[in-house]
Protein backbone atom coordinates (compact mmCIF):
# COMPACT_ATOMS: atom_id res chain seq x y z
CA UNK A 1 0.00 0.00 0.00
CA UNK A 2 1.44 3.31 -0.62
CA UNK A 3 2.11 5.45 2.03
CA UNK A 4 0.30 8.80 2.81
CA UNK A 5 3.53 10.73 3.07
CA UNK A 6 3.76 10.10 -0.77
CA UNK A 7 0.66 11.88 -2.02
CA UNK A 8 1.23 14.64 1.02
CA UNK A 9 4.59 15.39 -1.10
CA UNK A 10 3.13 15.50 -4.20
CA UNK A 11 0.97 17.71 -2.97
CA UNK A 12 3.70 19.92 -1.63
CA UNK A 13 5.55 19.61 -4.84
CA UNK A 14 2.31 20.97 -6.59
CA UNK A 15 1.51 23.79 -3.98
CA UNK A 16 5.39 25.35 -4.52
CA UNK A 17 5.06 24.93 -8.06
CA UNK A 18 2.06 26.60 -7.94
CA UNK A 19 3.65 29.33 -5.56
CA UNK A 20 6.62 29.76 -8.18
CA UNK A 21 3.96 30.34 -11.16
CA UNK A 22 1.90 32.84 -9.66
CA UNK A 23 4.98 35.03 -7.77
CA UNK A 24 7.03 34.78 -11.57
CA UNK A 25 4.40 35.10 -14.29
CA UNK A 26 3.52 38.12 -15.77
CA UNK A 27 0.17 37.45 -17.76
CA UNK A 28 -2.74 37.20 -15.70
CA UNK A 29 -3.89 33.80 -17.47
CA UNK A 30 -1.23 32.13 -16.67
CA UNK A 31 -1.42 33.60 -12.92
CA UNK A 32 -4.65 31.86 -12.70
CA UNK A 33 -3.56 28.31 -14.13
CA UNK A 34 -0.97 28.58 -11.33
CA UNK A 35 -3.39 29.35 -8.79
CA UNK A 36 -5.50 26.27 -10.47
CA UNK A 37 -2.40 24.06 -9.80
CA UNK A 38 -2.63 25.18 -5.83
CA UNK A 39 -5.98 24.31 -5.54
CA UNK A 40 -5.54 21.06 -6.93
CA UNK A 41 -2.42 20.18 -4.27
CA UNK A 42 -5.04 21.04 -1.67
CA UNK A 43 -7.52 18.65 -3.45
CA UNK A 44 -4.93 15.98 -3.04
CA UNK A 45 -4.06 16.33 0.22
CA UNK A 46 -7.74 16.87 1.41
CA UNK A 47 -8.50 13.49 -0.17
CA UNK A 48 -5.82 11.70 1.25
CA UNK A 49 -6.36 12.31 4.79
CA UNK A 50 -9.62 12.05 4.41
CA UNK A 51 -9.02 8.22 2.89
CA UNK A 52 -6.29 7.99 5.41
CA UNK A 53 -6.86 9.66 8.74
CA UNK A 54 -10.62 9.54 8.45
CA UNK A 55 -12.15 6.70 6.39
CA UNK A 56 -15.04 6.21 8.05
CA UNK A 57 -16.36 9.99 7.34
CA UNK A 58 -16.49 11.71 4.25
CA UNK A 59 -15.54 15.28 5.83
CA UNK A 60 -12.18 15.68 3.65
CA UNK A 61 -14.32 14.27 0.16
CA UNK A 62 -16.50 17.10 0.72
CA UNK A 63 -14.23 19.60 1.32
CA UNK A 64 -12.86 18.45 -1.62
CA UNK A 65 -16.15 18.93 -3.58
CA UNK A 66 -17.01 22.63 -2.45
CA UNK A 67 -13.03 23.17 -3.52
CA UNK A 68 -13.87 22.40 -7.04
CA UNK A 69 -17.57 24.00 -6.95
CA UNK A 70 -16.23 27.50 -5.51
CA UNK A 71 -13.15 26.99 -7.64
CA UNK A 72 -14.68 27.12 -10.78
CA UNK A 73 -16.68 30.23 -9.50
CA UNK A 74 -13.09 31.40 -9.08
CA UNK A 75 -11.82 30.48 -12.43
CA UNK A 76 -15.15 31.73 -13.95
CA UNK A 77 -14.66 35.38 -12.41
CA UNK A 78 -10.92 36.00 -12.99
CA UNK A 79 -11.02 34.80 -16.65
CA UNK A 80 -13.63 37.55 -16.95
CA UNK A 81 -11.70 40.27 -15.26
CA UNK A 82 -8.71 39.13 -17.01
CA UNK A 83 -10.85 39.93 -20.32
CA UNK A 84 -11.80 43.47 -18.98
CA UNK A 85 -8.93 44.15 -18.11
CA UNK A 86 -7.07 43.06 -21.38
CA UNK A 87 -10.10 45.00 -23.12
CA UNK A 88 -9.22 48.48 -21.27
CA UNK A 89 -5.58 48.29 -21.27
CA UNK A 90 -4.91 45.61 -24.29
CA UNK A 91 -2.43 44.03 -22.33
CA UNK A 92 -3.15 41.06 -19.82
CA UNK A 93 0.19 41.40 -18.31
CA UNK A 94 -0.28 42.00 -14.27
CA UNK A 95 3.23 44.42 -14.23
CA UNK A 96 2.33 46.86 -17.03
CA UNK A 97 -0.79 47.72 -14.72
CA UNK A 98 0.47 50.03 -12.27
CA UNK A 99 -1.90 53.38 -12.94
CA UNK A 100 -2.12 52.91 -8.79
CA UNK A 101 1.93 52.70 -8.53
CA UNK A 102 3.34 55.75 -7.08
CA UNK B 1 7.05 -2.75 -5.53
CA UNK B 2 3.78 -3.45 -6.27
CA UNK B 3 2.25 -2.63 -9.10
CA UNK B 4 -0.11 0.29 -7.14
CA UNK B 5 3.33 2.02 -5.97
CA UNK B 6 4.84 1.77 -9.76
CA UNK B 7 1.06 3.35 -10.78
CA UNK B 8 1.44 5.69 -8.56
CA UNK B 9 4.63 6.80 -9.57
CA UNK B 10 4.30 7.12 -12.78
CA UNK B 11 1.12 9.05 -12.45
CA UNK B 12 2.66 11.46 -9.94
CA UNK B 13 5.70 11.61 -12.42
CA UNK B 14 3.15 12.88 -15.16
CA UNK B 15 1.72 15.12 -12.73
CA UNK B 16 4.64 16.85 -11.49
CA UNK B 17 5.76 17.02 -15.01
CA UNK B 18 2.78 18.80 -16.25
CA UNK B 19 2.76 21.30 -13.17
CA UNK B 20 6.26 21.87 -14.61
CA UNK B 21 5.12 22.97 -17.67
CA UNK B 22 2.43 25.22 -16.48
CA UNK B 23 4.81 27.10 -14.71
CA UNK B 24 7.85 26.82 -16.92
CA UNK B 25 6.32 27.13 -20.72
CA UNK B 26 7.03 30.51 -22.49
CA UNK B 27 4.07 29.72 -25.06
CA UNK B 28 0.52 30.68 -23.00
CA UNK B 29 -1.09 27.82 -25.02
CA UNK B 30 1.09 25.41 -23.90
CA UNK B 31 1.07 26.35 -20.57
CA UNK B 32 -2.85 25.42 -20.73
CA UNK B 33 -2.35 22.20 -22.32
CA UNK B 34 0.49 21.10 -19.54
CA UNK B 35 -2.49 22.13 -17.32
CA UNK B 36 -5.01 19.38 -18.83
CA UNK B 37 -1.77 16.94 -18.19
CA UNK B 38 -1.40 18.19 -14.70
CA UNK B 39 -5.57 18.35 -14.27
CA UNK B 40 -5.79 14.62 -15.29
CA UNK B 41 -3.08 13.33 -13.54
CA UNK B 42 -4.60 14.34 -10.33
CA UNK B 43 -7.54 12.65 -11.35
CA UNK B 44 -5.24 9.04 -11.62
CA UNK B 45 -4.28 10.19 -7.96
CA UNK B 46 -7.79 10.47 -7.05
CA UNK B 47 -8.52 6.89 -8.47
CA UNK B 48 -5.24 5.23 -6.78
CA UNK B 49 -6.94 6.94 -3.53
CA UNK B 50 -10.04 5.33 -4.46
CA UNK B 51 -11.91 7.98 -4.70
CA UNK B 52 -13.56 7.41 -7.81
CA UNK B 53 -16.52 10.09 -7.71
CA UNK B 54 -13.58 12.96 -7.23
CA UNK B 55 -12.10 11.46 -10.22
CA UNK B 56 -15.22 11.89 -12.42
CA UNK B 57 -15.70 15.19 -11.24
CA UNK B 58 -11.97 16.39 -11.90
CA UNK B 59 -12.51 15.26 -15.22
CA UNK B 60 -15.55 16.52 -16.01
CA UNK B 61 -14.99 20.49 -14.41
CA UNK B 62 -11.28 20.66 -14.60
CA UNK B 63 -10.63 18.71 -17.62
CA UNK B 64 -13.12 19.93 -20.28
CA UNK B 65 -15.08 22.90 -18.80
CA UNK B 66 -11.82 24.86 -17.09
CA UNK B 67 -9.59 24.23 -19.76
CA UNK B 68 -11.98 24.98 -22.38
CA UNK B 69 -12.48 28.69 -20.65
CA UNK B 70 -8.89 29.30 -20.45
CA UNK B 71 -8.24 28.51 -23.40
CA UNK B 72 -10.95 30.91 -24.95
CA UNK B 73 -9.65 33.85 -22.82
CA UNK B 74 -5.98 32.99 -24.07
CA UNK B 75 -7.60 33.47 -27.61
CA UNK B 76 -9.21 36.42 -26.63
CA UNK B 77 -6.32 38.22 -24.77
CA UNK B 78 -3.99 37.29 -27.25
CA UNK B 79 -1.30 40.16 -28.64
CA UNK B 80 -0.10 40.18 -31.93
CA UNK B 81 2.99 42.16 -31.61
CA UNK B 82 6.29 40.02 -30.68
CA UNK B 83 5.96 37.11 -27.86
CA UNK B 84 7.58 38.62 -24.71
CA UNK B 85 9.12 37.33 -21.76
CA UNK B 86 6.24 35.63 -19.73
CA UNK B 87 8.86 35.31 -16.57
CA UNK B 88 9.17 38.79 -14.82
CA UNK B 89 12.50 39.72 -13.06
CA UNK B 90 11.13 38.64 -9.97
CA UNK B 91 12.08 35.11 -11.09
CA UNK B 92 14.78 34.39 -8.87
CA UNK B 93 13.14 35.39 -5.87
CA UNK B 94 10.33 33.08 -6.54
CA UNK B 95 12.52 30.11 -6.76
CA UNK B 96 13.48 30.98 -3.49
CA UNK B 97 9.84 31.39 -2.04
CA UNK B 98 8.38 28.43 -3.65
CA UNK B 99 11.61 25.79 -2.77
CA UNK B 100 11.61 27.35 0.95
CA UNK B 101 7.71 26.47 1.12
CA UNK B 102 8.44 22.99 -0.67
CA UNK B 103 11.08 22.23 1.67
CA UNK B 104 9.13 23.31 4.79
CA UNK B 105 6.31 21.38 3.71
CA UNK B 106 8.52 18.09 3.20
CA UNK B 107 10.42 18.40 6.37
CA UNK B 108 7.15 18.40 8.55
CA UNK B 109 5.31 15.31 5.85
CA UNK B 110 8.11 13.66 6.55
CA UNK B 111 9.27 14.45 10.13
CA UNK B 112 5.56 13.63 11.55
CA UNK B 113 4.50 10.09 12.63
CA UNK B 114 1.52 8.96 10.63
CA UNK B 115 0.94 6.09 12.20
CA UNK B 116 0.71 7.62 15.58
CA UNK B 117 -2.49 9.44 14.19
CA UNK B 118 -4.09 6.65 13.32
CA UNK B 119 -3.44 6.45 9.37
CA UNK B 120 -4.97 3.56 7.93
CA UNK B 121 -2.51 0.62 6.58
CA UNK B 122 -4.67 0.32 3.49
CA UNK B 123 -7.43 2.09 1.67
CA UNK B 124 -11.31 1.17 1.42
CA UNK B 125 -13.10 2.29 -1.81
CA UNK B 126 -15.39 5.18 -0.95
CA UNK B 127 -19.26 3.84 -0.86
CA UNK B 128 -20.35 6.65 -3.80
CA UNK B 129 -24.18 6.15 -2.30
CA UNK B 130 -23.13 6.56 1.47
CA UNK B 131 -20.85 10.58 -0.20
CA UNK B 132 -24.09 11.30 -1.68
CA UNK B 133 -25.97 10.95 1.83
CA UNK B 134 -24.25 12.64 3.67
CA UNK B 135 -23.70 15.32 1.14
CA UNK B 136 -27.47 15.78 1.11
CA UNK B 137 -28.27 15.50 4.82
CA UNK B 138 -25.60 16.62 6.78
CA UNK B 139 -23.60 18.89 4.01
CA UNK B 140 -27.01 20.06 2.62
CA UNK B 141 -27.01 24.14 3.42
CA UNK B 142 -23.32 24.42 2.69
CA UNK B 143 -24.20 22.40 -0.75
CA UNK B 144 -26.97 24.74 -1.38
CA UNK B 145 -24.66 27.79 -0.49
CA UNK B 146 -22.40 26.82 -3.13
CA UNK B 147 -24.68 26.58 -5.46
CA UNK B 148 -25.79 29.97 -4.97
CA UNK B 149 -22.07 31.44 -4.97
CA UNK B 150 -21.84 29.51 -8.72
CA UNK B 151 -24.83 31.59 -9.74
CA UNK B 152 -23.90 34.50 -8.06
CA UNK B 153 -20.27 34.42 -9.67
CA UNK B 154 -21.39 33.37 -13.24
CA UNK B 155 -23.68 36.17 -13.28
CA UNK B 156 -20.95 38.78 -12.14
CA UNK B 157 -18.72 36.94 -15.14
CA UNK B 158 -21.45 37.74 -17.45
CA UNK B 159 -21.63 41.23 -16.64
CA UNK B 160 -18.02 41.97 -16.52
CA UNK B 161 -17.06 40.74 -19.82
CA UNK B 162 -20.09 41.79 -21.52
CA UNK B 163 -19.22 44.57 -24.16
CA UNK B 164 -19.97 48.02 -22.92
CA UNK B 165 -22.91 49.19 -24.64
CA UNK B 166 -22.75 51.91 -27.11
CA UNK B 167 -24.08 55.50 -26.40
Amino acid sequence: MIPVQHFLLLGALLFSLGVYGVLSRRNAVLIILSVELMLQAVNINLVAFAVYLAPDEFVGLIFALFVIAVAAAEVGLALAIALRLFRNRTTANVDEVDSLRW
Amino acid sequence: MSYEEGLFYVVAAVTALGGLGVVVNRNVVHAALFLIVALLGVAGIFLLLSAEFLAIVQILIYGAAVTILVLFVIMLTRVRDVPRATIGPQAPLAVAVAGSIFGLLAATILMTDWAALGATEETHLVPVRRLGEVLFSRWSVPFEVASLVLLVALVGAIVLARPEEEE
